[in-house]
């Protein structure tokens, strides 16, 4: 099998999302408490404690505007954590994948599983911080929930490069540079605290290639209300981004673990 | 029924076929253009050092590695595009384990099954019979990483055959087992293929290969260096004897060895004469006073040492 051949998508995938969820489920409690714990401390801490001298922001409280905010960036963050450290952990040291491998599976079987679960954990904790945002009276309406279907998609798009990461990694620690030079800077610049108008021109230039700002303008519009042109269009740059990354990702594993 | 050894032995198609079989890593030539078969319900060992190329072989077999050249096929399907219709009639023991630390016993069992597309009510009776069979029934609920290196090995071993596979490839099944674990899975081997399952293994323990396996490859260095039933490779490679001198042994010792017409190899402070008559030297050695010596019939190790050589492999 050519290693740049292009990914097949079977129903194994599912048989590797079900193995991750039933993990997890074993784990429920830490796994929850993670999931609430940390939008309620950013909400409360940021969104009340901050929100007190900024007033409102682009328009809207800003305990509303951070919560669609952390909507998106959340969902970053969890994709990117579960695709790097867990699925690192299952491909190397605990050998996980080997053992899937000698099954009918192949690799674009279990990387397409991973991918729906880390789609999966971005559904629960866009989930969990929008209960938590209805609670404090930060979401708009009811239209709101339509986020939960763009938070998956958000999921998606950072899992794929977030798999990419894990096949060039030979150990934990190189996860720090795709914190520190990728998914930090687009926490800070993408528009979850401030409005990405406020930046620099050349600045906003290049933040609107960044996958995090199409994601954080579209959860706005859902839970905010803010309106939107084309909202098609910011689905499609984050669509773009999880198939392109998918396939470079189940090239690279194939070359990893199949020489 | 009387068949004659050597023709029509081989009434069946080859589960698996070999022909110029090469895998080469950055230009560094692992496995050097072989050729074999393997027939149904037989135990077939490929033994060799470390490095000879053995598991390299297995995982293109598997369709885990593409070849770098020749032709392979499993069951009738060449493995290029058929990898994992291969192996769902497959069962797969890899030389170390990797159950999921996240299960437990049952729930390993469990959640492999679905990976071949079985559910769960498929298999729970199967599951009961495989725990039975590798003797972990009064563990099914206990985490993986309490159980022993042995009794995680017969997971394993449980766990390949889940599929209830045609063809069971186990590479290396008793590395780093004590003898007591060793001698259980060497029996439950022997089971499976008194059912008619067909075993292919890896081993560098020759003891293992003369118990279990009906025919053997000896590899080394990616080639071929011999072939056939570990009886026929005794044979044809060695003497049939095998005196072992030990101590401090003086050039003339080694001389008198010489003299009586053995074929004597050098090992450290050891000198192994071989040969088809010992009954004169051994008169000759009696005679020499401190001296100890073991007399035994030669084995598969003398063939495997004899043909790979005594140097150390890294």
């Amino acid at each position: 099998m050519h290693s740049w051949q292009l990914p097949r998508l079977r129903p194994g995938a599912i048989a590797v999302w079900r193995r991750n969820i039933l993990v997890w489920r074993k784990l429920l409690v830490p796994a929850i408490l993670m999931n609430f714990g940390e939008p309620v401390l950013y909400l409360l801490g940021l969104g009340f404690g901050l929100g007190r001298f900024v007033g409102e922001m682009a328009g809207m409280p800003y305990l509303v505007f951070l919560a669609s905010g952390i909507i998106a960036s959340s969902a970053m963050t969890t994709a990117t954590f579960e695709g790097m450290y867990s699925v690192f952990t299952r491909m190397v040291p605990q050998k996980t994948y080997e053992a899937i491998l000698a099954t009918p599976l192949e690799v674009d079987d279990i990387l397409a599983g991973e991918m729906l679960w880390c789609g999966t954990k971005s559904l629960f904790s866009g989930m969990a911080i929008l209960a938590v945002a209805t609670v404090l009276g930060a979401t708009a309406s009811w239209q709101s929930l339509w986020v939960i279907p763009v938070v998956f998609l958000i999921g998606l798009c950072f899992a794929g490069p977030a798999l990419i990461m894990s096949s060039l990694a030979s150990n934990y620690d190189f996860f720090n540079y795709y914190f520190v030079l990728v998914i930090t800077p687009m926490f800070v610049l993408c528009g979850v605290f401030y409005p990405v108008e406020s930046l620099p021109a050349a600045v906003q230039g290049v933040v609107q290639v960044l996958p995090l700002t199409h994601a954080v303008v579209l959860s706005r519009w859902l839970v905010a209300g803010t309106p939107l042109g084309l909202p098609l269009l910011h689905m499609a740059v984050l669509l773009a981004y999880a198939l392109v990354s998918y396939y470079f990702a189940v090239v690279l594993v194939r070359r990893k673990l199949q020489v | 029924m009387d068949i004659p050894d050597g023709a029509a032995k081989h009434p069946d198609d080859p589960i698996i076929r070999a022909r110029g079989l090469a895998k080469a890593f950055d230009g560094r030539s692992a496995v050097k253009g072989i050729d074999f078969d393997i027939y149904p319900g037989r135990c077939f060992g490929f033994v060799g050092p470390n490095g000879a190329g053995k598991t390299t072989t297995l995982r293109m077999t598997m369709g885990l590695t593409p070849p770098s050249g020749g032709t392979l096929s499993v069951f009738g399907l060449p493995v290029s595009g058929h990898a994992s219709a291969i192996r769902a009639r497959v069962g797969i023991v890899p030389q170390a384990d990797n159950l999921d630390p996240d299960f437990t016993v049952e729930e390993n069992l469990q959640i492999y099954a679905s990976f071949f597309g079985l559910a769960r009510r498929q298999v729970t009776s199967r599951i009961d019979a495989l725990l039975e069979f590798v003797s972990l029934a009064d563990r099914r609920r206990a985490r993986t990483d309490t159980l022993s290196g042995g009794m995680q090995r017969r997971l394993t071993i449980a766990r390949a055959l889940i599929n209830d596979p045609e063809l069971v490839v186990l590479d290396e099944p008793t590395t780093g087992l004590d003898p007591q674990a060793r001698h259980v899975i060497w029996g439950r081997l022997a089971e499976l293929k008194a059912q008619g399952k067909t075993l292919l293994l890896t081993t560098h323990y020759m003891e293992e290969a003369e118990r279990l396996c009906d025919e053997l490859l000896i590899m080394d260095r990616g080639g071929i260096l011999a072939q056939g039933s570990p009886r026929r490779l005794i044979e044809e490679h060695v003497e049939r004897e095998v005196i072992e001198l030990r101590g401090r042994q003086s050039t003339a010792l080694a001389q008198l060895a010489d003299a009586s017409g053995c074929r004597v190899e050098r090992m450290g402070s050891s000198l192994y004469c071989y040969t088809q008559r010992s009954d004169a030297l051994i008169e000759t050695l009696k005679g020499q006073r401190g001296l100890q010596f073991l007399h035994r019939p030669a084995g598969l190790e003398d063939v495997f040492l004899r043909l790979t050589g005594r140097e150390l492999r890294d």
